[in-house]
């Protein structure tokens, strides 16, 4: 839950600042080669979207939207969940990369390019989550504490609560996207407390 | 559970509309009517029987007003105070035919068999539905004093989430309950009311061109209303669109 609420309180607080100047921008032309070029790309993707289902298939090999969605939730579920570990993560990053192959080989987009088309607004949606998936199993795989809502169970105290680490991994932090299929670049901000001492929540006494 | 559906088919707006018969069976009781939706089109992409059926959705937790169907002549079908995705297949009886249509409305034109096109709510929202404020830190609560009474109404009417059943229910196809629960949300709040004047003319103006019918207050949106907006919020938008006649601080022809 706590994953979920904190971007309702931290969002008001640092976007608004950056959009409010928004208002003043006019209208933005889409006759650039920048916008050619991206509506280029996507199409691309919607026409591979489209090959399966061109061609001669099997019964049964082809799959919809939904399945592949459903089977990467699952994947996430059980082994991304709040509670992890490096074995998990490992197996769900292997998983992932299974999955995603078959989707774009397998998955069926019915319909066309041109008309409204929610299942292929899905299949673009999903496309994009196999990437995310990946980067969120590589971000826990790469911090090997337990810290806020999430629990990697190797790092926990005698008594079973979440053990972090602050010698390593006192930092805020974001991954810079390289491309379809290269790994982020992590860059990180320390976060020196110059006021405070740093604690360790206990709900115990 | 066992179902057959008779379907609103219609390929876009200007494409003539059909009703479609389908059949889905072994549904859980427990299944909410989009999830049986969800259903219905996984069998009809691998079965190759028809393109799936568009119909909006995105929360699915009855909060973002994008799912709207008229579902056996009631808007968001047969229950109070819910929207569509919370509605659950329990309540039909197993063998039932289920009849489920788009909003009706000349202002909500079809996009694609249950899809219509809401957008004329965003433009009535983007002629008044806001309150002009600084960007910045957001101020400490209870900074600005609010009787507990006002504020309860506002909430209350805050609570609408555009979703439109009220116009469908109508059968005028009026907006005045939308509009009145924008109206006086912001109307009742100390922060709303400086703009308060020209907020009514200006989202009261944008309703009536937008092609949405009169008030002839039958309340058949109150009854049908996801949220349970009030007809009250009718009153006080005419309240404030009177008060605004006489206020005399708004620019004409604006």
């Amino acid at each position: 839950m706590q994953g979920l609420a904190d971007g309702y309180f931290v969002l008001p607080y640092t976007l608004q600042n950056y959009l409010a100047d928004q208002i003043t921008v006019g209208h933005i032309s889409t006759d650039t080669p920048e916008f050619d070029e991206a509506e280029q790309s996507v199409r691309q993707r919607e026409e591979r979207l489209m090959e399966n289902g061109k061609r001669k298939t099997e019964n049964g090999e082809l799959h919809t939207v939904d399945h592949y969605h459903k089977a990467l939730g699952k994947i996430m579920w059980e082994y991304v969940g709040m509670s992890r570990n490096e074995e998990s993560l490992t197996k769900a990053a292997t998983m992932i990369d299974e999955l995603e192959n078959e989707f774009w080989q397998h998955v069926q987009v019915p319909g066309d390019i041109e008309s409204f088309n929610p299942e292929m607004e899905k299949a673009l949606r999903l496309a994009d989550y196999f990437e995310l998936a990946r980067l969120i199993t590589a971000d826990a795989l790469h911090r090997k504490e337990s810290c806020g809502g999430h629990f990697r169970t190797e790092s926990q105290t005698e008594d079973g609560e979440t053990l972090r680490d602050d010698q390593n991994y006192m930092y805020v932090a974001a991954w810079e996207y390289q491309g379809h299929g290269q790994p982020e670049t992590l860059h990180k901000e320390p976060l020196n407390y110059e006021h405070i001492q740093i604690a360790t929540r206990n709900y115990k006494n | 559970m066992n179902f057959t559906l008779h379907i609103w088919r219609q390929e876009n707006a200007k494409a003539k509309g059909r009703f479609e018969t389908y059949k889905v069976s072994d549904i859980s009781s427990d299944c909410s009517f989009l999830e049986m939706l969800d259903i219905l089109n996984e069998q009809l992409i691998n079965d190759h029987i028809a393109h799936p059926v568009c119909f909006d959705n995105d929360c699915r937790e009855g909060i973002c007003g994008m799912c709207g169907l008229y579902i056996n002549g009631r808007p968001h079908g047969n229950d109070d105070g819910i929207t569509t995705c919370q509605l659950h297949m329990r309540k039909f009886n197993d063998g039932d035919e289920i009849w489920i249509e788009p909003w009706r409305a000349k202002a909500f034109p079809v996009i694609c068999d249950l899809v219509v096109d809401r957008s004329a709510f965003d433009k009535i929202i983007q002629a008044g539905g806001y309150i002009s404020v600084t960007t910045g830190g957001v101020p400490d609560a209870n900074t600005i004093p609010v009787a507990k009474r006002f504020a309860d109404m506002a909430m209350d009417a805050a609570e609408c989430i555009g979703c439109g059943a009220c116009v469908a229910a109508c059968k005028n196809a009026s907006a005045m309950l939308f509009v009145g629960a924008k109206v006086a949300h912001l109307a009742l709040l100390p922060q709303g009311q400086v703009e308060a004047n020209e907020r009514v003319k200006k989202m009261v103006c944008r309703m009536d061109e937008l092609g949405f019918g009169s008030c002839t207050n039958t309340y058949a949106c109150e009854a049908e209303c996801p949220k349970q907006i009030k007809r009250q919020n009718i009153a006080r938008l005419n309240r404030e669109w009177i008060k605004q006649l006489f206020s005399g601080n708004h620019k004409p022809n604006e």
